[in-house]
């Protein structure tokens, strides 16, 4: 599997979209610290952009992988390696690649800033793990509809559609069904249907961490409540794991059956 | 020696291999012929392990295949179509091979068989559909396996190339090599093959020798016996 995850990080890496991806962030971390002037403040605007961002470049560039690397996918299958390998390789090495350009263009710029020096650390560090997961949840989730649907353009519809569902779409329907029941006590359903969206989850994970009640909102109150801060993060955390977990599996089993 | 017992396969609706049993034995060219969509790059993909038929069993050399990998290390797969990863060169691409397999390759003989030379740092994505083929090639025989599984080994070759992959194949078959080949160039057929499988509508409609076939359709050559099987059933 290594073998394998070698030939696509690398592939990756030299692909201009990494480039492209490496310094955009690189720009943004500059930006903000000098708009903001201060890393905690560019921590939180950074959140925002990370929470929405990282999951659509995770299921743009996943998908677009997944098409664009069918020909060496096919020269594998016919080599003497596990289906598992192959696709998990390939997998890891998206997630990887995207992850790095993410760690670095945005570790470069706070660095340079003293980032080391700074109380910010843990929660920047925090902020990049997010990112992390949201990219190897998108990447996953992306494999998967690549596996489903071997028509580009469904595929593609179908990418952006499940990222404007989580990111924009399902807070909007949350945020109604708050409202039409708000007579009813509403604190179970809310956790409930934070942990059903990767991305809410690692917003509530960074504003339980950064620890500003603020901007808390109410999910995040209600995690709170429920779990208190320590206990919330590593719930949020661990429900995260499983959110990268579960689509793995399912790209192992669906690459099992699939016709080539 | 390659043993396929009531191969079935469907996509959605369309039954593409419909029951087919085929024994290949060890040594020789076997060309599998038919037309389009009769089901050989199907046959030939559910022997690799690529398509996953519905029912029916496969043995390569004694071993079922089913859910296995390690047996393709026993079988070099030339693709219908040449299509590579375009980023990297030909260079890299023959050490991932190379790498994967971890078998010892004669790659630098063939590169020189194929004058490919000086294309070696290209850049997949920027070769000629030939020159992609000769690659294709040199992937396909630099490994000495017992099987070779060859889908339209001729498609864009030059007539130099072409003469050049014909000794390969002659080799190879000396060296007591299993060579399984679907083309629909005739000739080639009739210069390499020692024996014929063909398909027709997802089942084997003659096996057996090129003047067996022949003699089976009163034909005197093989375009004519074939277009004359194709006629019948059409």
């Amino acid at each position: 599997m290594i073998k394998v995850l070698q030939y696509s990080f690398y592939d990756l890496i030299r692909s201009r979209w990494s480039y492209v991806y490496f310094l955009f962030y690189l720009v943004l971390g500059f930006a903000l610290l000098f708009l903001n002037n201060s890393i905690s403040k560019a921590v939180i605007t950074l959140m925002n952009v990370i929470v929405v961002l990282t999951p659509m470049i995770g299921t743009i560039f996943g998908i677009m992988y997944y098409y664009s690397s069918r020909e060496f996918t096919e020269l594998l299958l016919a080599q003497p390696l596990r289906r598992r390998t192959i696709f998990l390789g390939q997998y890891l090495g998206v997630a990887l690649s995207l992850t790095l350009s993410l760690v670095f263009g945005l570790g470069l710029p706070f660095a340079f800033y003293g980032l080391g020096q700074s109380a910010e650390m843990g929660n920047f560090a925090l902020l990049l793990l997010s990112g992390a997961f949201l990219t190897f949840i998108f990447v996953a989730l992306a494999f998967i509809i690549g596996l489903r649907n071997d028509n580009r353009i469904k595929g593609f519809s179908y990418a952006i559609l499940i990222w404007l569902l989580l990111a924009v779409i399902y807070d909007g329907i949350f945020l109604i069904s708050l409202i039409i029941f708000e007579d009813y006590p509403l604190d179970k359903f809310t956790l409930i249907a934070t942990m059903f969206n990767p991305i809410d989850l690692s917003r509530i994970l960074i504003l339980l961490k950064l620890d500003i009640s603020a901007l808390l909102g109410y999910t995040g109150a209600i995690f709170q409540k429920f779990f208190g801060t320590q206990t919330g993060l590593f719930t949020s955390l661990g429900v995260l794991i499983v959110w990268t977990l579960v689509p793995v599996y399912f790209i192992v089993r669906l690459a099992r059956k699939k016709d080539f | 020696m390659i043993e396929i017992k009531d191969l079935h396969k469907k996509f959605g609706r369309l039954q593409v291999l419909d029951g087919v049993s085929l024994q290949i034995a060890d040594q020789g060219i076997f060309a599998i012929l038919g037309p389009n969509g009769s089901g050989k790059t199907t046959l030939i993909k559910s022997i690799l392990g690529m398509v996953i038929p519905q029912k029916g069993e496969i043995y390569v050399n004694g071993q079922p295949v089913k859910g296995q990998w390690e047996y393709r290390r026993q079988i070099n797969y030339l693709p219908q179509i040449a299509r590579f990863p375009e980023n990297i060169s030909v260079t890299e691409l023959l050490q991932m091979i190379k790498n994967l397999r971890s078998q010892p390759a004669n790659d630098a003989e063939l590169i020189e068989l194929f004058g490919l030379q000086g294309h070696l740092h290209k850049k997949l994505g920027n070769l000629s559909g030939g020159t992609k083929q000769k690659v294709n090639i040199v992937l396909a025989f630099m490994f000495d396996s017992p099987i070779f599984i060859l889908d339209e080994p001729t498609t864009g070759l030059d007539p130099v190339s072409l003469l050049r992959l014909k000794d390969l194949l002659r080799k190879e078959k000396e060296a007591g090599k299993t060579i399984l080949i679907t083309t629909h160039i005739m000739d080639f057929v009739e210069t390499m093959a020692d024996e014929i499988v063909f398909l027709l509508e997802g089942n084997i409609y003659f096996k057996g020798t090129l003047d067996e076939l022949k003699k089976k359709s009163n034909q005197q050559d093989l375009e004519h016996a074939i277009a004359n099987i194709l006629a019948e059933n059409s």
